[in-house]
This record gives C-alpha cells, structure tokens and sequence, in this order.
C-alpha cells in the first residue's frame, strides 16, 4: 500500500533532479541516487548529492513512516551485519506479525504477513532463539540462553471468530456452580436445621393471594422445611387444597375461634393462634428454628439463611409497610415528615455488637387514622413488636431440652390466663439475651404488610368459577381480524341475529334465557 | 540382687523383668503409632478444610522464622538519601513503590538488625531510588543511578565493609519497573543494564523476567506494595458466592505513549479486548470502580496481564482476595518463586495463547481449579504478599529474610585478597559518573 506511493515520488524527485531512475522500488531510486552520485566526482556535485540523499531520504520517511524508512535504509545501507550494535533499530529487527482491524462492526482480518531479511538466512519467527535485542546491551551478563521474548512491536492477535463458544459458557457456567457449592460448604452453614414456619390463616377474600406468595417463597428455601399452618375457624377444605398443591410438609392445625372483624382482635387471635401453634410443636417435639410468617408479608432468601445462626431467640429486622393506598393520605406536616423515623422494627445495637433496645415503628404519624376494622381503608399498623421480627430455636419450648437457658419460660406460664400475648419476649424471663440477626439489624430481611378485603366480600369457592357466572358484556368481536370495520360489524351483527333465531327457534324449551344467551355469545365468538 | 534369690527363683524373677520390659516397649510403638495415626487424622482434617499447605521448591519455607538466622547491619547515611526525600515528597509511601522506604523501617526495629558490622551477614544500605516524582505521581528513574552510585561511594569510604567483598554481602532493594537497570522504557533499560556497581550485591527487586538483562542471578522477587489497610477495609463476607467468571480492570491500550499498538504489553493486552469484548464471562473494561475490591472477591479468575513491565500489583490483589491469578506474561518470574509454587496456584498464559484464553479456561479440570482456591485461602499465602505496618510474622519482609537466609553461607568467593577489584568503578554511561 505504502510501496505505490514510491514510484510516484521516486518519478517526481527523478524527473526534477533530472536523473535517470528505475520506476518501482525505493530500492531503485536510491540505487539510482547512489549511483549518480558515485558517477559525478567533483565537489560540488558531491554536496548536491548529499543534500539529496538527504532531501530524498526526508521524503521517502514521510511518506513510509519514520520507522518502516529507517528501516529500510538501514537494510540497504547495512551489508552483513544486521545484528549490530545500533541500538535504535536492533528493537525491531524481527518478524512481525500485523494484524487489519476495521473499527466499525465488520469483522476483524488477521493478516500475518513477514518480513524476511535478505541478508541472512530467514529464522522463522518462532525459533528466534538468536536474535534479540538483548545482544546490543549485552555488556556484563554475557554467557547465558537468550530469552525468546523480544522488546518491541508486535502483533495484536485476534482470532477469526472472536465469539462465545456456548459449550464453553456452559462449562463455565458449571465451574462456577461447583465453586459456589464449594463455598458453600466452606463457609456457609454447616448444618443446616430444619425451618418450622408457622402462619396463622383464615379463609377470606385475600387469602390464596397470600398464601400463594408465601408459598412460591417457601418452596425456594434451601433448607428442610416444615409449614405449620394455623387456620381460625377449623380448617377448610379451600386452604387445604392450597396447601396441597404446594408440595410441602404440612400441618395443618384447626384452631376453634373464628377470626374477628377488628383488626385489635384480629391480632390478639393470631397471637393465640401462634401460641397454640408453639404448643403443638413443643408436643410433637419438632426440632428446628421456628419463624413466623405471617401470610400476608413478604421474605427475602436471606432471612433463612441468617436464621440457621440463631441459638436460641434471635430478632431480625422488619420493614413495615404502613400504607393501604388510599385515596386521602394522611396529611403530614413538614415536621412530621422530617421527624418520620425509618419504617423498621427489629433490634438496636450498641458499638460493639450487643444488643441495647428495640427499634419500633413510629406510629404517631398515624394516629386516628388506622383502621380499625378489617379491609377499612386506612393504613393498618402493627402493635409494638411484631412476631415476624423474631426466631426461636424450638428447643426453647421443650420441656427438657440440652443447654436450655434459664432466662426462657416454661411455655405453659404463658398465656394461660388469657393475658395477651404481644410479642414473644414474653416467652423470656430475661428479654436482653435476644441475638441480634442480619448483621445486627442492619439488614431488613423481611417486610410486614397488611392488605385485606372487607369481611364480607365475596370470592368463588377455591376461586373455581363454579356455577359458571352471567355474561355481563356479550362479545362483540371475533378473534379474527377484520377485513373492514363497516363490512365485518354489519355481517357480525346480521350473523348474530342469525345464530340468536336459530337457536330461539331449536332452543325453546327448558333452558333458560340466561343459558341461551351464553351459547349465543360463545357461539357469536366461535364464528 | 534377683541372682542371690537363688537360681530357679532369680530366674523367674527375671523372666517377669524381662517380660515387663517388652511390654513396656511394644506399648511404646504402640502409642507413637497412635500420636501418628493423630497426625494423620489431624492432617485428614486439615485436607478436609479449605486451605492446603504450601510448600515451594525450597522445601516447606513459607512459615520460617528468620530470626536467628541471619544478622543485618543497616548503614547510616545521611538524610539525603532516604528521610529527606520521603519529606519532600510523602507520595512515596503510597505508591506501588513504597517497599524500599518499608523495608528500611522495618529493618531499622528489627530483631534481625544488629549494631555491629562485624558480626553481620548481610548489609544493607537505605537508598531510596524511586522517590522522585512528577507532578503526577510516577517515579522518574534519571537520578537514580547517580543517586545509588553516591551512596556506595559514600559506604565504601566510610566503612571497608564494601571494599572487603566489592558489596558482595550488601543487598539493595530495587523496587522500580526494570529494577536495577534504572529506567521505565524497557529499550533504554536494557540498553543501560544493571548498574556495574551493583554487579556483586544482592538485589531485592520486583521486576523478574527470566533471561532479561535487568534480572540478576541471584536476585530476590518481591511482591509490589500494595496498601494492606485499604485492602482489609473492602472485604466482604467469604461465603458471598464467585459469580464472575474472569474479571480485569485496567488499561488495554496506551493511546498517550503507544498510540499505534502493539508496544504495549506486547499486544498481549489489546489482544484481550479485541478477542473478549463480547464474551459475557468475561468482565473487562477501563473503568475505575469503586468497587474494584469488592467484585475481586467475587471473581472466579482475575486476569494479571504484563503492562510495560511484566509485574503489577494486581497479583497481589488476586492473592488477597482470593481470585485465582491468570497470569499472561512470558517468562515472569514471581515474587518468591522459591518458598511459593505459584505453577500450582496461578494459571500462567502465554501471549501467544490469549485468543483462546476462555477454551484454556473453561477446559480446566474442575479439581484443579478447587485445589487453586484452597491454596490461596492459605492465610500464609496471603501474608506473604503484603507488607503490613507494624510488621506480621511470615509477612512479605519475613520472606525477605527468609530468602536472604537462604543464601548464607556466602560462597567461598566472596571475600576478596587485600588489594584484589572486581567492580569497574568508571563503567556506564557518563552521565552517571556525575556526582550527586
């Protein structure tokens, strides 16, 4: 590429020097300036033929770059000594390889091209054994095997498809997996306990919605679990079957009383519910860490991972998400909204790792303003310290149990005389010696939330539309694309006619309108 | 006593004698082959966990003490030549550089150190050579050589401690690009070669390359500094699972001083981004993450690429962090090749074989990759690559000892006869026979 400029230049520096010179190589135009200049031996004509050489040098390492000129003449001017002690160009005095990358998105040529060196026998470029720059400077450490690694420029090697290969992303994919696993073991929880979840439940409105999330959420849970549902007012068939299809280990409690419409009472019944439950796995003397999910929150992966760390009565940190969505919120002041603390319960921490208070939610903001009945729009809020935000080993429950603290109550004490049970400090003598998870509260691994519909909604049965429902909008569209809006609605509406007196005509008898109209309808879409 | 009881008696007697002392003796095997079988269980264990012993081609060396081993004796000279540089410009104590003016602190409280000459193995003069900076921070080697060749002239008319081996029993510590060769463009550096003067003495340096004129037999690899600190601070949970394949952050063309490419890192760099740009295993780019620590330690590979010289801190990075080194530069020598089989814990690449660095990857037995991680999870090996402040057993300056005790005794040709030279005094460039 660079070469075809020669000529050109050659010519032109030829013709003005008015010299006769070989077309083609810079090689001959040299040659011929060399030759004229050895031809003419007077003085001056001596010093115009240096001036140019000179000129003509200048021109041939604009033209070729002041590397690939030096080079070059370097070459020419150079007899058997190639490797001598100049050490300017001794760098580059090996093959190249080039490579041609086009910037934009076309792909990418490799050219490897060499350069033999004419003077002596051309080495190929892998067993340059001999030839390296470190001869030049080869001053002191003479005397030992010369590096193949040579100073200077060299090739950027890409290859023709420089791609994913998918094997190989699956097999990498597969060494991380293993290497994970590894970690795992290395670090991770060395035995794994078995999760007691515990949930109290009711059949309602909002009820698959929940359970169907906690659900998904247990079901990804590495470790052996066990779901212990409560459910108020007996079991029912509806939860059961949900509980089924879960795949699951399910216990399936029925608790008595039925689950009130105000929201005070409604947690008082849970807390009996859960500590019914609490009872039912000191009596079957379930071994485990005991979390209580309540169906309508929502927990991350990690909670179940961090509780596996838990000795006997841990706390974790909980967001709690106050607000229904409702139109009118309540209206803060500024000040208020400065003052509005995190919306988090779980514990506080000294700085050096104890546990020193409680973290609640604030629920100033809020006063007069709660709901007060279930599925009211207003912002439901939680009462001190909720469930969710605490673990217990279950060995804490039972009535003989290895290293069992003496700061926990027997579980019989408690909530025998029909007092509230707030929260599950009242399960301890001493509520300090709580162990603070998720690097001590810091992480919120859970969130509360409470969304319900008002008690007497309604909902299909196991949400199975079971008698098929009454059409409120019949069809009017076909599936079909149109060919014109005009045509099609008017041949639609003739064929609906059609279809209605064919069918009033055969079904005249004992099906009722509403039936006819259906079939109408289903038949109007099947056309 | 028992041959008064009268023979049959005394024979018996004997007997018993005889047969406690056999018992006692075949107890004896018995529990040395139960302290082995301990042993053994002990060492079961221990291949059961996750680290692994390391143990390079000197033997089982990562965890000696040189204490005892060795005796140091440090020269005073005068503030010009150390304190008064890091005074002018405190940089010095940051950059990847920083081991030389380290190593003289450490030295000077040392239990090794020792106040009389006479009693020394090794000797060690405090020059710092590579804490002239630009404005920008980098270390400009042109002093350099006239800077050391003034303190040797200083040492060696001070103390006949020079003249007596020609500083054959000296080490200096040479943290530059090329070391002792005094210069950051490998062409010059070659061209110039290590200083004659240091020609005998012992060189503590971080460039290694085998059969590269600036590699000194006999010269000790160490790792570059790397700010222990700000390494501990970024650290995160060990079981946070490695989820990027192979990682790098850093150059890939040197557009200011190699604007047509292929000069830097012998194309080697820009062959990694040209070939892997697109790979989604691989995550690699320019940037300057504040999270640069952080996704090590989730990196499953970290690529260590030569630059313009073949060493860099990311090595020691890699080793903290625990990200298996892939370490493409032909013919490295590592720091402390000899206590570390760095075959068995890095990957090595050729350049050659960049394009096809993910089939050489992905083609690795999934063991071997195991066993890599085990090893750097060794806390030894850790230790061995930083140099904390105040100093840790089995750190990077203990190794540095520990390689300077391997090589006692001196050889028989240390000492010089009375009158006998061996250092061309006038030797190199003129410019470096100036005084400084």
């Amino acid at each position: 590429m660079m070469k075809s400029l020669l000529p050109q230049s050659q010519l032109r520096r030829a013709a003005a020097a008015g010299r006769s010179s070989g077309g083609g190589a810079a090689s001959g135009g040299a040659d011929g300036a060399g030759s004229d200049g050895g031809a003419g031996g007077r003085a001056p004509a001596a010093s115009t033929f240096w001036f140019l050489l000179h000129a003509l040098c200048c021109l041939v390492s604009l033209f070729l770059g002041f590397r690939f000129s030096r080079l070059l003449f370097f070459l020419l001017f150079s007899t058997s000594e190639l490797y001598s002690t100049s050490s300017s160009s001794s760098a580059v005095l090996r093959a190249t390889t080039t490579t041609t990358t086009t910037t934009t998105t076309t792909t990418t040529t490799t050219n490897t091209f060499t350069l033999s060196f004419a003077a002596t026998s051309n080495p190929p470029p892998s067993t340059l054994a001999n030839h390296t720059a470190l001869d030049s400077a080869a001053a002191g450490t003479s005397g030992h095997t010369q590096s193949h690694v040579v100073v200077g420029r060299h090739g950027i090697r890409i290859r023709p498809w420089p791609h994913p290969d998918p094997v190989e992303v699956m097999r990498a994919h597969r060494i991380m997996e293993r290497v994970q696993e590894e970690q795992r073991r290395w670090y991770g929880v060395k035995e794994p306990r078995q999760v007691l979840v515990v949930t109290p439940t009711y059949s309602r409105a909002f009820q698959a919605l929940h359970l169907t999330g906690l659900l998904h959420s247990l079901r990804n849970v590495p470790y052996p679990l066990t779901w212990i549902v409560v459910e108020a007012g007996g079991t029912t068939n509806a939860t059961a079957s949900l509980l089924a299809r879960s795949g699951l280990t399910i216990v399936h409690i029925p608790f008595p009383d039925r689950m009130p419409h105000d929201w005070a009472d409604r947690h008082a019944t849970e807390n009996r519910m859960r500590l019914h439950s609490l009872r039912v796995i000191r009596e079957r003397k379930m071994d485990g860490v005991i979390v209580f999910a309540d169906d309508s929150n929502v927990h991350s992966m990690e909670l179940f991972d961090e509780v596996q760390k838990v000795q006997w009565m841990g706390a974790v940190s909980v967001g709690i998400l106050a607000h229904t969505g409702a139109a009118d919120q309540p209206r803060l002041s500024e000040e208020d909204k400065q003052n509005m603390p995190l919306p988090v319960q779980g514990p506080a921490c000294n700085s050096s790792g104890q546990l020193a208070g409680w973290h609640t939610f604030n629920s100033l903001p809020f006063t007069g303003k709660t709901a007060t009945v279930v599925g009211e729009a207003a912002p439901v809020l939680p009462r001190g310290l909720e469930w969710a935000g605490f673990v217990l080993n279950s060995r804490m429950l039972w009535k003989e149990a290895e290293g069992k603290p003496d700061w926990v109550k027997d579980l019989d004490a408690v909530g025998e005389n029909g007092e509230e049970v707030e929260n599950p400090l009242i399960l301890l003598n001493d509520p300090s010696s709580v162990e603070p998870l998720g690097n001590c509260g810091k992480k919120v691994l859970l969130w509360w939330l409470r969304v319900e519909a008002r008690a007497d909604s309604k909902f299909p049965q196991g949400w199975v539309i079971e008698p098929p429902l009454e059409v409120v909008v019949p069809a009017k569209r076909t599936p079909w694309p149109e060919t014109t809006a005009e045509h099609s609605s008017e041949l639609l509406n003739t064929k609906q006619d059609q279809e209605d007196r064919r069918l009033s005509r055969t079904n005249r008898s004992s099906r009722s309108r509403s039936t006819t109209k259906r079939k109408g309808g289903v038949q109007g879409q099947e056309n | 006593m028992v041959s008064m009881m009268g023979s049959r008696a005394g024979w018996r007697r004997r007997a018993v004698v005889l047969l406690l002392v056999a018992v006692s003796l075949s107890a004896m095997p018995a529990t040395l082959a139960a302290a082995a079988a301990a042993d053994s269980v002990e060492a079961g264990r221990e291949a059961e966990q996750h680290t692994e012993r390391i143990s390079g081609s000197a033997g089982d060396v990562l965890e000696d003490n040189p204490v005892g081993r060795l005796k140091v004796f440090i020269y005073d000279l005068p503030r010009k030549y150390n304190k008064k540089m890091v005074t002018k410009d405190s940089r010095c104590l940051n950059h990847m550089f920083a081991a030389e003016i380290f190593m003289h602190r450490f030295l000077l409280s040392s239990a090794v150190r020792t106040l009389n000459p006479k009693e020394a193995d090794w000797f060690y003069a405090p020059v710092y050579t590579t804490c002239d900076l630009t404005p920008a921070g980098l270390p400009l080697p042109f002093k350099s050589p006239r800077v050391m060749r003034s303190a040797i002239q200083y040492i060696s008319n001070k103390w006949p401690y020079w003249n007596r081996t020609d500083g054959a029993d000296h080490f200096f510590v040479a943290p530059h690009d090329f070391g002792a060769c005094f210069h950051y463009q490998e062409e010059k550096a070659i061209e110039r070669g290590i200083l004659p003067l240091l020609q005998r003495a012992t060189l503590v340096q971080t460039f290694g390359q085998e059969n590269h004129v600036c590699l000194k037999e006999g010269s000790i690899i160490i790792p570059p500094y790397a700010p222990p600190q700000k390494m501990q601070a970024h650290l995160i949970p060990p079981d946070t699972p490695r989820s990027i394949f192979v990682y790098f952050r850093g150059l890939f063309y040197d557009t200011g001083n190699d604007p047509e490419g292929g000069y830097y890192a012998r194309g080697a760099r820009a062959s990694l981004w040209e070939n892997f740009k697109n790979n989604p295993l691989f995550d690699i780019s320019t940037d300057h993450p504040p999270t640069y620590y952080e996704d090590m330690q989730r990196a499953v590979f970290c690529l260590c690429p030569l630059g313009w010289a073949p060493w860099s801190p990311r090595l020691v990075e890699a080793v903290v962090f625990g990200c298996i080194p892939v370490i493409i530069a032909d013919d490295i020598v590592l720091p402390f090749a000899d206590a570390i089989p760095w075959e068995e814990i890095g990957v090595f690449v050729e350049e050659k074989d960049v394009p096809k660095l993910d089939t050489i990857l992905t083609s690795m037995p999934i063991d071997d990759i195991l066993r890599k991680q085990r090893l750097l999870a060794n806390p030894s090996m850790k230790q061995a690559m930083l140099f904390p402040q105040p100093a840790q057993p089995r750190d990077a300056f203990h190794q540095i000892l520990n390689g300077l005790a391997r090589k006692l005794p001196h050889p028989e040709g240390v000492y010089l006869q009375p009158g006998e030279k061996r250092l061309n005094w006038t030797a190199g460039p003129v410019g470096d026979l100036k005084a400084w």
